[in-house]
């Protein structure tokens, strides 16, 4: 049970929620940049939320299925297609063994995610398959998929095969999920101020909330570079280096921002202005360069609520996903 | 008074870290106190608790605030405030830290000066109008703590260097080879791995930093002693043959 890679895409990886617990050797958790798409692909297919997903930005890769298999895209709309049919994004699927997935074109969102049922067979390093592009390690021999790299499956899919009807290149199953909560007002990005806040000036704290910032063209991965009228600090402050996080918003010797993403370093010594809440990181990690953000002030209880309602959606959907997958293989 | 009698601050890095920040300082005593910290939180973790981040003068403890938020006592006030709590117990239950004198095994670096190895030593020397011979004299001597490992996997921070040998960084960052030794500000440093860096080179060492095959990946951990010698090209071929 395998895909292959007909054609890589610009970079695609595996990865998972990310590589906890080794911060102190400077190893940073990495893992999806959206990572409420990373566990809803793997809910829709029967798979625990982390288990390791094909996380692709665009232009897409062109993937070979050499089995019958289940899977599920969600995140990014690139206009997934089976052999030239446009597929369902959010849903699960069943596609025919030897047809061709493949990404036509950019529509919305920044990167999608691709899980197989079962799971991908990478490579576990500490805990964790996300892939660990600096120290070349974890997911895919810690290297993005290049051309003919082929990628088993942990488990057998074959039972899904019925559901195909005739000569159909997929069957889309009957049930999808409702994202826009998750997803709307996709610009508007909450925030809690971080520990260097107080020390912006007033103006610049206004500005912070009340002008859009661009995400520059150099973003990635590691961080957002944001680009809008500088801000200042009162009084310059003089940090030594400390932890930063997923989210974290870094103030610049030139009065620019910074957000860092997933492949963040563990620590910086920045002054950090604020931090992204945790339930808005998913409409984050999708926008793009040149989108425009508008940060809103929240308090820490509030932040924790969303996530918490996110969270128990997600619990929600994990019990509806396996109660209708048994129904259909049973 | 020492720099533990100084108040430390407990404030929030987002909705699932917490910060014990105990001042700006590359300060022994303070990161000795960061480590212990770190060590009382790990004997007694909660739910949820997914890493513990010691740097120079700080703990950040990381959390899913849902798992944590789970059914526990003592979170009628959220769970930040639980972490915080936490936090501000682990400083008062550890206020014996390692004695200054400890003697930790010194873990000895060679590594090849100047040339290709280290392509900032010729100017490093120039702008402080010294020899080669007494930048690297004056590197070899000092013996350095590892105060903490960040930026790339097992990068260690080292300090403090001679004040004769401070620098800053460059303005835009160059690549790296692995092994590469800088020096930015008051400390030095080695790049475990290929990467974009702004610290000064002066030379690169053959031994690895990190190894992802190695159990724990990384050579070095905070507090250990760290001192470099200087070994000659040939020798530097000798011990990393490629």
């Amino acid at each position: 049970m395998s895909l292959s890679i007909i054609k890589p895409g610009l970079l695609d990886t595996l990865q998972d929620l990310g590589r906890n617990g080794y911060g102190s050797w400077g190893i940073n958790p990495g893992g999806a940049m959206d990572r409420y798409a990373a566990q809803v692909a793997n809910l829709l297919v029967g798979n625990c939320d982390h288990e390791a997903v094909m996380e692709i930005h665009f232009p897409g890769p062109q993937i070979l299925f050499e089995q019958n298999t289940l899977i599920a895209i969600t995140g990014a709309n690139f206009s997934a297609t089976v052999n030239d049919e446009e597929i369902p994004r959010w849903q699960p699927v069943v596609v025919r063994r030897n047809t061709v997935l493949q990404f036509s074109s950019l529509v919305e969102g920044a990167r999608c995610y691709l899980s197989v049922h079962g799971g991908y067979c990478g490579e576990k390093w500490l805990n964790s398959y996300s892939t660990n592009l600096k120290a070349g390690v974890g997911g895919w021999h810690g290297q993005q998929l290049r051309k003919g790299d082929e990628l088993p499956f942990k488990e057998n899919t074959i039972y899904f095969a019925g559901l195909l009807k005739e000569e159909n290149n997929f069957e889309a199953l009957p049930w999808r999920v409702n994202t826009e909560k998750v997803y709307r007002w996709p610009h508007e990005i909450s925030f809690i101020p971080g520990h260097e806040w107080d020390s912006l000036s007033v103006q610049s704290r206004e500005s912070f909330t009340q002008n859009n910032f661009l995400i520059h063209p150099s973003s990635d991965r590691m961080g957002y570079q944001l680009k809008g009228s500088p801000l200042v600090m009162d009084k310059p402050v003089e940090l030594v280096s400390s932890a930063v996080s997923f989210g974290t918003i870094q103030l610049l010797p030139n009065g620019q921002l910074i957000a860092l993403m997933a492949d963040h370093q563990t620590t910086g010594g920045y002054p950090r202005i604020a931090h992204v809440i945790s339930a808005h990181l998913p409409k984050l990690a999708q926008l793009r360069p040149c989108d425009t953000i508008q940060f809103k002030r929240m308090d820490t209880d509030t932040a924790e609520a969303l996530l918490k309602a996110q969270q128990k959606e997600l619990h929600i959907l994990q019990r509806a996903c396996m109660d209708h997958l048994n129904e259909l293989v049973c | 008074m020492t720099t533990l009698d100084k108040p430390f601050s407990i404030y929030s890095l987002g909705d699932s870290a917490i910060t014990l920040d105990m001042g700006h300082l590359i300060d022994q005593q303070l990161n000795r106190k960061a480590l212990a910290i770190s060590a009382w939180i790990q004997e007694h973790p909660f739910p949820g608790m997914l890493d513990i981040i010691v740097a120079y003068s700080s703990v950040t403890i990381f959390y899913d605030p849902v798992v944590t938020g789970g059914k526990q006592p003592g979170l009628e006030d959220g769970v930040y405030k639980y972490v915080g709590r936490l936090l501000e117990e682990a400083w008062k239950v550890t206020d014996d830290p390692e004695p200054l004198s400890s003697t930790g095994e010194l873990i000895r670096i060679p590594v090849c000066y100047g040339g290709l190895y280290g392509p900032d030593l010729e100017e490093l020397s120039k702008v402080k109008k010294m020899p080669h011979e007494d930048v690297i004299q004056l590197h070899c001597s000092t013996i350095y703590r590892v105060y903490m490992l960040g930026f790339l996997p097992g990068f260690p921070y080292l300090g403090k260097i001679d004040p004769r040998l401070e620098t800053g960084r460059k303005q835009r960052p160059v690549p790296v080879t692995a092994g590469g030794v800088g020096i930015a500000g008051n400390q030095t440093g080695v790049y475990p791995v290929n990467s974009p860096g702004g610290w000064q080179i002066i030379g690169r060492t053959p031994m690895r930093l990190f190894d992802p095959a190695m159990t724990p990946p990384v050579k070095l951990s905070i507090g250990q002693l760290v001192q470099f010698y200087p070994i000659s090209p040939e020798e530097f071929r000798a011990l990393c043959p490629e």
